[in-house]
């Protein structure tokens, strides 16, 4: 780690204001930025901690939308959404492990977009809007590849707004050694049509499954899937998965969530 | 029945109580006063000529005490091998330097180039980013078999890449092939045993001290041996005598074999310490200790099997390419050759048996022993092409295993070692029971149902621990013993300390050892402290390594306490007026055969410290005892596995239904302490299996630093095993009747997992011979497709 200065604000203004500052950087829960620093990839002069801003932390459901702070922790998550969005709270629930639950956040997660993170999947399948301290970004115009997103220098998430689906599951493919997604797919059912969304799989990172969309949206079935093949032309090869392997995988794993969704 | 801290009970393990508390007193809690830290500078490509070093911006920043290169290093000696091996034409193997830090060449990612010594480890790793190195990037020597065929050197002095080529025994070699050219069916496995990196809970750390007024160095560090360490580097590296060399190795947080080894960075410290007058620190971080730790298995291997009509083995032939990586590890030689070759025979009477192994230098971290050490290896390959021959000759691979087992003792291998006792009947027969055998096919359908394919994957295996008779060893090229020691220091009110050569690093020691102690005097374990881990205070011993610290450490001890017994009795003869000869120790009292007349234990270790009434003519005051130790053969722990996996088709994902391990380790003191061993060595085994994998891309980059992408077993990928050690076959030749259990799970697991998945796959009618470890569910699910 380098040396850092550190401010801990207690309101969203304070924030914005204390990330104005030359190569200031936000700190959600730390769980992918502290390793990071620890590792000296990154050199923030500045850390504005999130932590301290209360307006931040809380999960609600109202009117067929579960509202979830940016600086909300998984295991809250997985906890108070249990009964409004099962799906959601699942997947938050199996993040990583409990140390990394009681202290990765939400905002966090979306703003790094890693390829084989889960929340994302989650965003892009419920359609969600992600708050910023300045704006309201669709989850189809926020995600932009790899570790990118549409927030701009210093743009804080203070605030996800998950539609509500009528049925939703999410189904993850373990990396045997990060346990991150290999491939995860989140498949939510809504009146107007069905959204599947897939992370781990893309080297362009998360990605709805378009096709798979349209005929389960005609039958909600994991048969509907059938005849369907994923191009794996785009797909990651690493030493834990061939391309193939993971197209083969968001075939399998949308069949399945699918399944549970029920 | 024998008392809780006999031989026998499942005592508790007194040391939990610190471990499980927190309270543990590792190298990293050692901080001493005007402490510096030192970073490594280490290499970021396998391969390079250093052209120089400029270290003057570095050497100006803010904390820097002073920055140390391979200059500093020239004419001192580099870390030596330990062991040589002879090649099959009678020439010594080939051995290159290994310097402190590198000198003029890098040759793998994570070789030191630099030290900085820092008043803070920040500024030390800051300075260490000033450093300029002039490197010229070379080609990395990656693939073993193109590596012997020549081309880019690792060692440029030394002319070749390969390091020996090992024949064994040479001398079967004709009988052999003449055998495969008449044998009735012949089985053919190729196979790789891949690299793998210990990763025990504590990374490696090493601080140096120095006392100037009495020119005397003190090494604290992470390591399973501190009297090899204090031989090695003090005669071969830096020059310090015994005398004026303490190397302590207090709690170690596991080892598995990677904390035998003298490292460069031991050597550094206690260097360092010196040059600049003040204590020096290193501890590794784990991102350094995949780098920096030496590495296990990595062999490429080829194994024939000869057999009859019926059945039986007629003759085996295997050659393999090990990875020495590019240095030779301390004792790298010696695993894929003396701990490998001869465990061939496995638990099969199969009369001719050729061996060769083709040891090869690449741009790689060295690789040594890993729990079990060549033995895994060479049980791998044994049971799986044991399992493919059974498969193609249609017979039960349980039938096959029975046909061909060994069954009278002792049985002289033709690989040139000696199996003293055994029961390899029994400990199948235990097992099919265990694992209920004849209960799977209703279990398969139950699998089925569920969309699951089932598989059922045997093992047997057999090992040699007991590291080792130095008669034996010396002859094959060792240049150390292998003897253990202990000092038993009877105190005045009749408690106990034994010192230890042994040194544990998570076996029970402080608990397994007082339960020998205790029962031979008949006195409470609690009375009895084992005190290890320190040159200054335990006699000359190699250290835990083997499985080899019961059987020869504990052999020790016995020895040890036998000669203060036989002395208590002179002095409670004396002090009961009778003769030595009519003194019966029994619970802790001295008593004279066939009267009421005795003395307690601790009347007579009190007359030995306070003599007012004491045979001082005939015998010393004082009641303390050193012995040696010295096996007269190996001891040869065996058993048989049993694992049951299913497998999901869609996705290729093995898990583990259930596991079964039926071993005979002779006598038992502590079964728990046992019970835990195995589990242990079942859990790494699974790792290797399904999990583990070492990985450099063709430019010698290591793609699996860290564990984001090196796979570690946890909890849930292991089931609840039954072990069972009922069946006992007592070694014969050392005075417990122990084997040793510390690896008998880390080499017996793999071929069952592995049996297992292919076993699943071929009932359900995918034609597939093998698939190499780890069987990550992208290559089960790759098999599937083919
Ligand atoms: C062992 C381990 C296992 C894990 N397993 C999984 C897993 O299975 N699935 C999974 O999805 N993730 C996993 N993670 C990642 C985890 O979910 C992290 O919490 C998450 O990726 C980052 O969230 P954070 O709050 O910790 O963000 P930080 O690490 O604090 O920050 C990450 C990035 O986001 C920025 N940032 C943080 N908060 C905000 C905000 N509110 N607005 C704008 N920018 C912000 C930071 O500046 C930084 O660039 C794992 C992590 C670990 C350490």
């Amino acid at each position: 780690m380098y040396a850092f200065e550190f401010e801990r604000p207690k309101t969203v203004e304070d924030a914005v204001a204390a990330l104005k500052s030359d190569e200031a950087q936000a700190l959600g829960g730390g769980q992918t930025l502290i390793p990071t620093l620890k590792s000296r990839l990154a050199a923030p002069a500045k850390l504005v901690s999130l932590q301290g801003i209360d307006t931040m932390k809380f999960v609600k459901a109202e009117g067929g939308v579960l509202s979830v702070g940016g600086g909300t922790p998984h295991a809250v998550v997985a906890a108070e959404a249990a009964k409004s969005y099962p799906g959601l709270a699942a997947l938050a629930g199996n993040i990583g492990d409990p140390s990394v639950r009681n202290k990765g956040t939400v905002g966090g997660s979306l703003a790094n977009n890693d390829p084989s993170a889960c929340y994302p999947s989650a965003a892009l399948a419920s359609g969600a809007t992600i708050v910023t301290d300045h704006r309201e970004i669709a989850a189809d115009d926020f995600f932009d590849g790899l570790f990118t997103t549409a927030l701009e220098e210093g743009e804080i998430i203070t605030e996800v707004r998950f539609p509500i689906p009528e049925a939703a599951n999410y189904q993850k493919f373990e990396q045997p050694a990060s346990r991150f997604a290999l491939v995860g797919v989140f498949v939510a059912k809504f009146s107007d049509g069905v959204r599947v969304a897939v992370t781990g799989a893309s080297g362009d990172g998360v990605f709805r499954w378009t096709e798979a969309e349209e005929a389960l949206s005609k039958s909600f079935t994991p048969e509907a899937l059938k005849e369907l093949t994923v191009d794996d032309s785009d797909m990651i090869e690493d030493l834990h998965g061939s391309a193939a392997y993971r197209a083969h995988l968001v075939k399998v794993m949308t069949g399945r969530a699918v399944a549970a969704a029920g | 029945m024998p008392k809780d801290g006999q031989i026998g009970p499942a005592t508790k393990r007194r040391e939990d109580v610190r471990f499980l508390t927190g309270k543990g007193r590792y190298t990293d809690d050692i901080n001493l006063r005007g402490q510096a830290h030192a970073y490594f500078l280490r290499s970021q490509v396998a391969h390079g000529k250093i052209n120089g070093i400029d270290t003057a911006a570095a050497a100006a920043m803010p904390g820097v005490i002073r920055i140390f290169t391979g200059k500093d290093f020239e004419g001192i000696g580099g870390l030596p091998c330990g062991w040589q091996v002879t090649d099959k034409h009678g020439k010594p193997m080939l051995e290159p330097g290994h310097p402190v830090l590198a000198q003029g060449k890098v040759r793998h990612v994570g070789d030191p180039i630099a030290v900085v010594v820092a008043e803070t480890e920040a500024q030390a790793r800051d300075a260490a980013e000033a450093i300029e190195v002039d490197l010229e990037e070379l080609p990395a020597v990656m693939d073993m078999k193109a590596a012997v065929q020549g081309g880019t050197l690792v060692h440029d002095d030394i002319g070749s890449n390969l390091c020996y080529d090992w024949g064994f025994v040479e001398e079967n070699k004709a009988a052999v092939d003449e055998a495969f050219a008449k044998a009735h069916h012949v089985t053919t496995l190729e196979l790789v045993n891949q690299r793998l990196v210990a990763n025990p809970m504590e990374p490696r750390v090493a601080v140096g001290d120095y006392d100037q007024t009495m020119d005397h160095h003190t090494l604290y560090t992470t390591s399973q041996n501190p009297h090899v360490i204090r031989l090695l580097m003090g005669a071969f590296v830096l020059g310090i005598p015994e005398h004026k060399l303490r190397v302590v190795a207090p709690d170690v947080g596991g080892g598995f074999g990677s904390k035998i080894f003298h490292y460069a960075e031991e050597a550094f410290v206690t260097f360092a310490a010196k040059a600049i007058n003040r204590p020096v620190k290193w501890t590794s971080s784990r991102s350094e200790a995949f780098m920096s730790d030496a590495h296990g298995r990595d062999h490429v291997s080829k194994i024939e099997l000869a057999l009859d009509a019926e059945g039986h083995f007629q003759a085996l032939r295997t050659e393999t390419y090990a990875n020495m990586g590019a240095y030779l590890s301390t004792f790298a030689p010696s695993v894929p050759t003396w701990l490998h070759g001869t465990l061939m025979a496995g638990n099969y009477k199969t009369p001719l048996i050729y061996v060769n192994v083709k040891a090869v230098f690449t741009n790689t971290v060295p690789v040594d022993a890993y729990r079990g050490a060549g033995r895994p290896e060479a049980t791998y390959q044994l049971e799986r092409v044991v399992d493919k021959a059974a498969r193609e000759m249609g017979i039960d691979p349980i039938e096959l295993r029975r046909k061909n087992f060994v069954t009278e003792f002792p049985y002289a291998t033709p690989v040139a070692v000696e199996y003293d006792t055994g029961d390899y009947v029994a400990t199948m027969d235990k097992l099919e029971e265990m694992a209920d055998i004849k209960g799977f096919p209703a279990r398969l359908e139950a699998s089925k149902k569920k969309g699951k394919l089932r598989g059922l994957g045997i093992n047997c295996y057999i090992e040699a621990c007991g590291i080792a008779p130095s008669h034996l060893v010396g002859q094959l090229g060792a240049r150390a013993g292998l003897y253990e020691s202990a000092t038993v220091r009877v105190n005045a009110t009749g408690s106990i300390s034994v010192m230890t050569g042994s040194h544990s690093h998570g076996q029970g020691h402080e608990t397994a050892f007082p339960q020998v102690v205790a029962d031979m005097i008949g006195i409470d374990a609690s009375q009895i402290e084992i005190v290890h881990g320190d040159t200054a205070n335990t006699p000359m011993g190699m250290g835990t390594y083997g499985s080899r610290s019961l059987a020869v450490g504990g052999s020790a001890i016995v020895r040890a306490t036998n000669k203060i017994i036989s002395k208590a009795k002179k002095i409670a003869a004396h002090l009961l007026e009778a003769s030595e000869g009519d003194i019966e120790l029994k619970d802790g009292k001295f008593s004279v055969a066939g009267t009421d007349k005795s003395v307690d234990w601790a009347g007579v270790t009190l007359a030995a410290y306070v003599p007012h009434n004491y045979p001082l003519e005939s015998l010393e005051p004082g009641l303390e005892e050193t012995a040696f130790y010295d096996p007269a053969n190996f001891t040869y722990p065996s058993g048989a596995y049993a694992c049951e996996v299913e497998v999901d088709p869609e996705t290729g994902k093995v898990t583990i239904e259930s596991f079964a391990a039926a071993d005979d380790f002779g006598n038992i003191v502590n079964p728990m302490i046992v019970d835990g061993q195995v589990h242990g060595g079942i859990g790494q085994g699974i790792g290797q299996a399904l999990l583990e994998n070492t990985v450099y891309d063709e430019n010698g980059q290591l793609l699996s630093a860290s564990y984001m992408d090196y796979a570690m077993p946890r909890a849930n990928d292991v089931p609840f095993y039954k072990v069972d050690h009922s069946c006992q076959t007592p070694c014969t030749h050392n005075p417990l009747g122990v084997k040793g259990c510390g690896e008998a799970g880390a080499i017996g697991t793999p071929p069952a997992v592995v049996n297992a998945v292919l076993d699943a796959l071929n009932r359900a009618g995918h034609d597939v011979a093998h698939i190499d470890m780890p069987m990550s569910p992208a290559r089960v699910w790759a098999a599937m497709q083919k």
